[in-house]
């Protein structure tokens, strides 16, 4: 399905955030995550199903002052 | 010696240290994890940004600089408006399981001084939403009363421009905040040398924070052990209270007994 992954359009196959996050090669501890703007708990990643058109952004902590 | 009793509280947490160290602009990250440990620090802060799909493997600041042995102070560096602030640090909060965060709402311009009026906007916002607010603010005295009135958890003016290294620029302000406050002040931003943490904490902060002055310092790890020196020697220096200053000599050895 299409979908926009830190603005950008991707086509996954993932149907879940969990398999998302794995089908990027990111490390699920790591990564925190927002779906169409809500946070999505890292409890609820595997039971979190994705939509066409659902909006995902993936982050994690880098250096800042 | 510093009575090891010397702490300080912010938001129920209780630290020794009082020197928090930003985690940007190093080199690498192994040299930011060195020169935190040389820092003392116990509190390090650190920005939310959005994961490198294109290089998935690339180094992550988790891996050197350690959530167990830091506690990590997320920032909300490069929000303008109170609702950017409020969705970066819910992400962070996911990310890290805390509540206590850095606000920070800068104005888009070059001298990066904060937005006061939707920093104290976003401050609300977020007291609602049960964070904990160390708010980074200018060193105008009746606006961190406002801040504290409205809930901080920290008052943290800008001794100069971010970055900056100019020191303290408005002594008598830092100082006015510092005695009007019933939370902890820090200040934060604006710091170059280790004479300006010492004069910082000489003027009663209970604690500074700084990172420029660290990373962009030639050698980084012997700066943040000179600024963990700076801060203690400015703590103490407080705390032993200084002598009066005079107008005129006052001989330091005595007139009787001259040969």
């Amino acid at each position: 399905m299409r979908i926009q992954v830190n603005g950008e359009h991707r086509e996954v196959e993932a149907a879940t955030i969990l398999a998302l996050v794995e089908e990027l090669g990111l490390d699920v501890r790591k990564v925190a995550v927002e779906r169409n703007l809500e946070i999505v708990p890292r409890s609820l990643h595997a039971s979190t199903a994705l939509a066409e058109g659902d909006r995902v952004e993936l982050v994690q902590f880098v250096g800042g002052g | 010696m510093t009575a090891p009793t010397d702490t300080w509280t912010v938001a129920g947490r209780t630290f020794s240290s009082r020197l928090i160290v930003g985690t940007g602009k190093y080199k690498t990250y192994q040299e930011n994890a060195e020169a935190a440990e040389a820092a003392g620090a116990e509190i390090v802060t650190v920005a939310v940004r959005r994961v490198n799909l294109t290089d998935p493997d690339q180094p992550m600041l988790v891996d050197y600089v350690k959530p167990d042995r830091f506690t990590f102070l997320p920032n909300t560096a490069g929000c303008f408006t109170g609702e950017d602030a409020v969705r970066t640090l819910r992400l962070a909060r996911e990310a890290g399981g805390w509540d206590l965060v850095k606000l920070e709402v800068l104005s888009d311009t070059a001298h990066l001084y904060p937005d006061m009026i939707e920093t104290l906007r976003a401050l609300e916002l977020l007291i609602k939403d049960g964070f904990q607010v160390m708010v980074y603010c200018t060193d105008d005295v009746v606006m961190a009363k406002r801040l504290e009135e409205a809930g901080a958890a920290a008052i943290m003016p800008a001794a100069a421009p971010i970055g900056s290294g100019l020191g303290i620029q408005n002594r008598v302000n830092i100082r006015l905040i510092i005695e009007q406050a019933t939370v902890p002040v820090l200040v934060d931003a604006g710091v170059g040398t280790p004479s300006d943490a010492t004069l910082a904490m000489e003027l009663g902060c209970d604690a500074v924070l700084m990172n420029t002055a660290i990373a962009g310092a030639k050698d980084p790890i012997l700066m943040a052990s000179a600024m963990k020196h700076a801060v203690i020697a400015g703590r103490q220096g407080y705390l032993a209270g200084r002598m009066p200053r005079r107008m005129y000599a006052s001989a330091s050895s005595p007139m009787a007994g001259l040969i």
